[in-house]
């Protein structure tokens, strides 16, 4: 399990735009780089990212190697209803993983 | 300082007391590495929510809180919260070890408490692990101004880190004082030259993008000059980091910091 | 560039290799090859549509203090109604050795079209940020970021 930092508001009256800031602790390999013996090491990416509000995407993203390690993404969505945001990032060798954050919205 | 910038630093503040005028003390001329960088670099370590290094802080307290070794302990077991305990630890380090007879830094002293008291294996030098607990440690001296102990034993060991540090080394026959001391402000290529005070570590260093230990700095800048360096762990990067830490005595610690 | 892995003693070859991995291909190429790749970067993503320059800005430090970790935020002017929103947001490059640097899907319930990411720049170079619009339109923002390599290139850590 990657080690991840999520920053967002627990509460937010309905209607308004709040920020989302995800960091993961991930290598983010280009696959262009030599190792120790002059061999290129193989590419092991995060190559993509969603956020799921309560089931629908509302913000995706698709990454290159050109991002660079610990990838961090900000990015906004409106605050809809209370429910869960489900942030997942997938990416090379199989990595998967999801964390779930809870947000309460007032009228 | 050189002796000539101290002499006529010493020179200027005389003069000014013998010209009669009230005079504010001789204004500290030193710098963190913090303002030589950019405005985005400095937010990145302003901002907890943006500091790659929080990555680290939060791992160590996880592991702060996890038993180890045969003993089953924790170092919550001995230390309870971190944030009480370990205010001002990562300020005073390296400290005098009576038993070993020498000075240890953090780092070391984790490894020791582990083998210790936990009975658990040491951390490698530069493992996840040993920077996240570091890290994790240093960030509740976070604001306090660096303090190295008043030890009259660390004397020899902070002396012969000044000669480190005042020695040339290297194919390219350069020392620290030349740079860090003579050309700080100054540029290598296109990068600033600081003034080499140990304000931030751990740091999340953008070159490395990862964290590491100001030994891992040191030993890249001997690197730098084409010199061997010192192995992890070696006395002499202890002997270096106390002198450092004297030199920058009274500046706030930044831990965890961003470096370019 | 290097991964706390490995023994500590210097390797000269990883050196000398290192400077290749930041990125640069040993062979020079010319600069009119790499100028046409974003063109057909940028192509392929508008699937030949116009692209026009505006209504999207995208924040960079001119001078970064390393390439491995560049800071930058995209924002498009919408209203990010359900008639009149962003629909993706892609960033490309000049001179790394892969054009594509990140593409971003966003839509109505995103509320404002602003995304911010860190990103690798191998040498001083363009970088271009493209949105694309509900109504199917392209605009585009391009910066010229200078990048320099670090002073002092380390062995092994």
């Amino acid at each position: 399990m990657a080690r991840t930092l999520i920053n967002a508001p627990t509460t937010a009256k309905r209607g308004d735009v709040i920020e989302i800031r995800a960091t993961i602790g991930h290598p983010m390999e280009t696959g262009f780089r030599p190792g120790e013996d002059g061999k290129t090491l193989p590419r092991n990416i995060i190559q993509r990212f969603s956020c799921k509000y309560d089931g629908e995407t509302v913000f995706s993203a698709e990454l290159f190697s050109a991002v660079s390690a610990n990838p961090y993404i900000a990015f906004h969505t409106v605050a809809t209803d209370s429910g869960t945001l489900v942030l997942s990032w997938e990416g090379d060798n199989g990595f998967a993983q999801s964390e779930s954050i809870s947000l309460t919205v007032t009228a | 300082m050189t002796r000539i910038a101290c002499l006529l630093s010493l020179l200027a503040f005389v003069l000014a007391g013998l010209a009669g005028a009230q005079t504010a003390p001789p204004k500290d001329s030193r710098r963190s590495g913090y303002d030589f960088m950019g405005a985005s670099t400095q937010a990145m370590q302003k901002d907890d929510t943006l500091n790659p290094g929080m990555l680290w802080v939060k791992e160590g307290e996880v592991l702060w809180n996890q038993p180890a070794g045969a003993s089953g302990k924790a170092c919550a077991s001995c230390h309870a919260s971190a944030q009480s305990s370990m205010r001002g630890v990562a300020a005073r380090y390296p400290a005098f070890d009576t038993t070993l007879g020498r000075p240890l830094a953090l780092s070391q002293r984790i490894n020791q408490c582990r083998q210790q008291h936990q009975q658990a294996a040491p951390l490698r030098a530069e493992s996840q692990e040993l920077l996240s607990l570091e890290s994790f440690v240093a960030l509740q001296s976070r604001g306090l101004p660096m303090a190295p102990p008043d030890d009259a034993r660390l004397a020899p060991f902070r002396q012969r880190g000044e000669q480190l540090f005042t020695q040339r080394i290297g194919q390219l026959n350069l020392s620290c004082a030349q740079c860090h001391d003579g050309l700080a402000g100054g540029r290598l290529a296109s990068s600033v030259i600081p003034q080499a005070h140990p304000t931030g570590y751990p740091v999340y260093r953008l070159e490395w993008q990862a964290m590491g230990s100001l030994q891992r700095r040191l030993r890249g800048c001997m690197s730098g000059v084409r010199a061997e360096p010192f192995a992890y762990g070696a006395q002499e990067l202890v002997e270096l980091e106390l002198y450092l830490n004297a030199r920058a005595k009274g500046m706030p610690l930044e831990s965890p910091g961003v470096r370019p | 560039m290097t991964l706390p892995d490995g023994s500590p003693s210097l390797n000269r070859r990883h050196i000398v290799a290192g400077v290749a991995g930041m990125g640069l291909s040993v062979v020079l190429r010319p600069a009119a090859a790499q100028a046409n790749e974003l063109a057909a970067a940028v192509a392929a993503y508008t699937q030949g549509a116009p692209v026009r320059a505006g209504k999207v800005k995208l924040d960079v430090a001119e001078l970064v203090d390393n390439g491995n970790v560049v800071p930058i935020t995209v924002t498009a002017e919408s209203p990010m109604t359900v008639a009149d929103h962003v629909k993706t947001i892609a960033i490309f490059n000049e001179k790394n050795p892969q054009r594509d640097v990140a593409r971003f899907t966003l839509g109505p319930r995103a509320g404002k079209a602003s995304v911010t990411t860190r990103i690798r720049l191998a040498t001083s170079q363009q970088l271009v940020a493209i949105a694309q619009m509900s109504d199917g339109s392209y605009w585009s923002h391009t910066v010229n970021v200078i990048v320099t390599l670090a002073a002092c290139i380390e062995g092994d850590p």
